[in-house]
């Protein structure tokens, strides 16, 4: 069983490497690169949601606000791309001490609003501050150069760089998930009190994977800012919690690539629709309804199940 | 084997996704001059420029006989929902793919702003209409790009300095809390002084925000003659509405900064009436704008917007240039448009700048009262011919790069 | 610029806290009926924005085209966005009980993006106008600020719902069954009590108070699809900050809270935005169940 699943990850992997590889020469790459960014947003959020059972719904303040460091330090302070992103992921992960400090004081719906709240505030400072821009956002962010070498203005190498970032967090989340820590996570996913009860101090666990998540979703927010070379309020208004919700929802919560599809999903839908104004929003929230209502497995939980199911009904 | 099939199920899945995003984006094209219109289709400004901004550029093309240099004109549109993320993405995606020429529009100054930056990036040419903020021809100036139909410093000079000059001379701005709303107070503040009037005092009210009552009830204790509103759109609205609710309207004159026929409109004559405004554009004003309007209004179910009669003389402009150009070359093109003037229902003698704003006269108007007006759209008295030399921010006091000194 | 100054003219201030408590009451009209549904049913209604805006269209719509007055739209108005919270819980929520109380936050989440789409496909975003009722024009001086009826009328309409709902939920016998259904619904299906329909009608009652909310707000804000989008959210952070534990909390809290926004518009305007967010995590730190809350 565990042979098995580890042999249909490989695969997995495998393929996702090739189709990563290729896909760039058959479809537009910066339309590929914003799937990639946001199929690591999923991920990182569903690292909360999926594995430790926390809804956040506050997560575009990571998302965004790593988005604005980014392009503020790249443009303003000509810090190069890498470093850039990295001062994003700081910044992100240290909201998420802070928020997530906070916030797991509570948990179920309270957790939800709680997070909700805090990334409201963020969405006023990103209004009100200085260096974001305002409603303009910080615009013509350079790409720069790799270490001085590839020149990241050339889309092609953007967009190998975006992958690599994104396999990369990928892995670690990959690891996160099946590190003694993840079994951890998982425990107190299921029953918080019983992991109690052994030992561990949950709110310690908690509060990790909430700023792992935040790093990861700040990761993604970083590069995201430096393939569209803008930071702006669309990544940290409510809205785009919402949505991050949605892929995770749509792929499957608790798979590995479940988020990955949800988000490469959305966003199409997003860039199809963008042309007909509230049909987005409609089409969504419908998506988001008929997912709790009949499909809470999401895309990829339901295949895992119909795969888990099938040699049994082969046989009977 | 059955995973196997499962897989090959995923990947087709998978690739298929892929092949339906990617089926637009094919579609070279160019034996075809394609303007692209991005507007505002379903949100806070879709009446004043939206379909009606497409209406305008579709008018253009046929006027100009569909054709130019015996190729085809071609019209996109797309809804940038006022968010400059969608819009530079769309902006990028259009260049890239869809080899579109030029684009319009554009309202919401930052979703203005960072089309702007793409088209330039691309070397392709942006023809502001609906976007209004001051930054468009001064710290973020291209040269692909025109600034054509008004902008936040020739609306605040032409509201603040008449109205100081018929007594209202104490002023008080309430003011949406973002970049916006600070340099629409900014501009006006500087000429009430400049007039001769004083500026009693502020407030910033949060953006968005649907309750005023506060903030009127702040400028009312401050005395002033004149509040001055240096929002825009729904904000606009909801302050003017209950500026009336709590008879602040009575003893105070409200000077409304950034206000499209279409807000009048629904706001009623009722409410509006003997405000103050600047415009760039009015129906009502000579028969040729009129005749234009009368078609607008026949394929549009309202009167034509400052910003949409912008599009149509703006894509006028732009066609006749590549005719003299002899080519869609972007800078051959902007050399012609700058080296031609505008003559057209929306223009007199307008022209060009090289920080890309677009000098013409604009028109300082009355809402009338109820009393006054003859029949639907009849809204403004024409006051005072601004001309374009007094109503566009100087060059001396230009930060564009591209101005020399 | 009298304002900046510490000793505020104190009549400037009563004007300011007279309109803080106009939006305080809606706050503690839309929080309690949140308290109501979440009392019984554990959900945290995300919907509960767009059936405020669903009222304010109710009223709007049966004034425009079939001609009702706002009297009639009043009632009428709560009484169709009540009917339409009993399908939604009939239909949807229902299943949801079973499970995790997350989903039906989730579920009523993407029911108010429907909601909110189709009225913007509809109506667009900029608004329509509800005119205030003939006998509310105007308004009355108090010396310190001009007070317009319809706004006492606001604060008048929705204390006295609010109160009642309290009384009837605290003191009679219907509110004993109803705080009975809270601690064991079991027990009392036992007793024969129909607890489900209590349920579907309870939802429906707290959906009716946003309705209700939003034809009181029709008249003062334009009516737009996006009105309680926003406002949801500060909502939200008032009933956390309440804690959802008793029925008076949420009404008091939703007061206080208007009126500290309503001061907060004077001294420093540009907080008045995030000023409920900032008393949340005050009270978060200090007190993790609200101020009026019990930890469950």
């Amino acid at each position: 069983m565990i042979a098995r699943g580890k042999n249909s990850l490989l695969i997995g992997a495998a393929l996702m490497l090739v189709i990563l590889l290729i896909a760039p020469h058959l479809f537009y790459p910066v339309f590929l690169m914003k799937v990639l960014c946001f199929a690591l947003f999923a991920c990182a959020f569903n690292l909360l949601l999926g594995y430790v059972g926390l809804l956040s719904f506050g997560h575009a303040a990571f998302f965004g606000s790593a988005g604005y460091i980014t392009a503020h330090m790249v443009k303003a302070l000509d810090f190069n791309p890498v470093a850039g992103i990295l001062c994003g992921v700081v910044v992100s992960s240290l909201l998420g001490l802070v928020i997530g400090w906070l916030a797991i004081r509570r948990s179920g719906i309270y957790f939800a609003m709680i997070t909700l709240g805090f990334a409201q505030v963020i969405y006023f400072l990103s209004l009100q501050l200085k260096f974001t821009g305002g409603e303009d956002g910080i615009q013509g962010v350079p790409r720069g150069t790799l270490f001085g070498l590839v020149d990241l203005t050339d889309t092609m190498s953007m967009y190998y760089f975006v992958m690599v970032i994104f396999l990369c967090g990928f892995w670690l989340i990959y690891r996160t998930i099946n590190s003694p820590f993840g079994q951890v996570l998982k425990a107190i996913r299921e029953n918080e009190p019983r992991a109690r009860s052994l030992g561990y101090d949950t709110d310690r666990f908690k509060l990790m994977a909430f700023v792992i998540s935040a790093a990861l979703s700040g990761l993604a927010g970083g590069t995201k800012s430096l393939v569209f070379q803008l930071a702006s309020l669309t990544d940290v208004n409510w809205h785009m919690s919402g949505e991050v919700v949605l892929m995770t929802l749509l792929g499957g919560m608790g798979t590995i690539f479940g988020p990955a599809i949800g988000a490469l999903l959305v966003v199409t839908l997003n860039n199809y629709l963008a042309g007909f104004g509230s049909w987005v929003t409609i089409i969504i929230g419908a998506i988001f309804v008929t997912c709790v209502l009949a499909f809470r497995r999401g895309i990829v939980g339901e295949i895992l199940e119909k795969v888990r199911t099938w040699p049994t009904r082969g046989k009977g | 084997m059955a995973k196997k099939r499962l897989l090959t199920a995923i990947v087709t899945g998978l690739a298929l996704v892929m092949a339906v995003s990617a089926a637009s984006a094919a579609g070279l094209s160019d034996g075809v001059l394609k303007v692209g219109v991005m507007t505002d289709m379903s949100g806070a400004y879709s009446d004043l420029c939206g379909p009606g901004s497409v209406v305008a550029a579709q008018m253009a093309i046929d006027d100009f006989g569909g054709k130019v240099l015996g190729k085809k004109i071609e019209l996109v549109s797309v809804d940038h929902q006022n968010k400059p993320d969608i819009a530079a993405n769309k902006a990028r995606e259009w260049f890239d793919t869809e080899k579109v020429d030029v684009i319009t529009d554009l309202p919401t100054s930052s979703a203005a702003l960072a089309v702007m930056e793409v088209a330039n990036q691309k070397n392709k040419i942006t023809l502001i209409s609906t976007g209004a903020s001051t930054k468009i021809t001064n710290d973020n100036c291209n040269a692909t790009n025109v600034h054509w139909t008004y902008d936040t410093y020739a609306l605040a000079v032409g509201t603040g300095k008449a109205v100081v000059a018929n007594g209202g001379d104490t002023w008080f701005f309430i003011t949406a809390d973002y970049a916006f709303g600070h340099s629409l107070e900014n501009d006006t503040a500087a000429v009430v002084k400049a007039s001769g009037g004083k500026v009693v005092g502020d407030v910033k009210a949060p953006f968005p925000n649907t309750d005023f009552s506060s903030f009127l009830m702040q400028a009312q204790a401050s005395g002033a003659k004149i509040i001055g509103l240096a929002n825009a759109g729904a904000d606009t609205i909801n302050s003017i509405k209950q500026a009336k609710e709590f008879g602040i309207t009575q003893n105070q004159t409200l000077a409304g900064l950034l206000i499209f026929i279409t807000d009048i409109n629904s706001l009623g004559l009722d409410t509006a009436q003997g405000m103050v405004l600047t415009t760039g554009f009015y129906w009502d004003r000579n028969d040729e704008t009129r005749a234009w309007s009368k078609r607008f209004r026949e394929r549009h179910k309202n009167m034509p917007t400052m910003g949409q009669a912008g599009v149509y003389s703006s894509l006028m402009h732009y066609f006749s240039a590549v005719e003299k150009a002899g080519t869609d070359d972007s800078a051959a093109v902007m050399a012609a448009m700058k080296s031609m003037p505008i003559n057209d229902m929306f223009a007199k003698n307008g022209y060009i700048r090289d920080d890309g704003r677009m000098v013409h006269d604009m028109y300082l108007v009355q809402v009338k009262k109820p009393a006054e007006s003859k029949g639907p759209w009849d809204y403004y008295k024409v006051l005072r011919t601004i001309p374009g030399d007094e109503a566009y921010m100087s060059l001396d006091s230009s930060t564009c790069k591209l101005v020399k000194k | 610029m009298m304002i900046q100054v510490f000793g505020v003219p104190i009549q400037a201030l009563l004007g300011q806290l007279l309109i803080g408590l106009i939006n305080g009451s809606f706050y503690a009209i839309l929080s309690l009926g949140l308290a109501i549904i979440f009392g019984l049913l554990n959900i945290i209604n995300f919907t509960h924005g767009a059936q405020y805006m669903l009222g304010a269209f109710a009223a709007w719509m049966s004034l425009t085209y079939l001609g009702v007055n706002y009297w009639v739209g009043l009632i009428l108005a709560p009484l169709i966005v009540g009917a339409f919270g009993i399908l939604m819980e009939r239909l949807m929520l229902r299943r949801l009980y079973h499970l995790d109380h997350l989903y039906g936050l989730l579920l009523t989440f993407g029911l108010a993006l429907v909601l909110e789409g189709v009225f913007r496909q509809l109506y667009g975003v900029s608004g329509l106008s509800y005119t205030i009722p003939d006998i509310f024009q105007g308004g009355v001086n108090l010396g310190f600020m001009f007070l317009p009826y319809y706004r006492a009328w606001v604060i008048v309409a929705s204390l006295t719902v609010c109160f009642a709902t309290w009384f009837v939920i605290e003191r009679t016998k219907l509110g004993a069954y109803l705080r009975a259904a809270t601690e064991n619904p079991e027990l009392l299906q036992a007793f024969g009590v129909n607890v489900p329909l209590m349920i579907t009608l309870t939802f429906g009652y707290g959906v009716a108070l946003a309705g209700f909310a939003g034809v009181l707000a029709a008249p003062i804000y334009q009516v737009t699809p996006v009105m309680g989008s926003n406002l949801i959210i500060v909502v939200f952070a008032v009933v956390v900050i309440g804690g959802m534990g008793s029925i008076l909390g949420s009404i008091v809290t939703g007061i206080a809270l208007g009126l500290i926004e309503g001061m907060t518009k004077v001294f420093y305007p540009e907080a008045s935005g995030v000023v409920v967010f900032v008393i949340m995590a005050l009270v978060l730190l200090l007190r993790p169940a609200g101020l009026f809350g019990r930890e469950k």
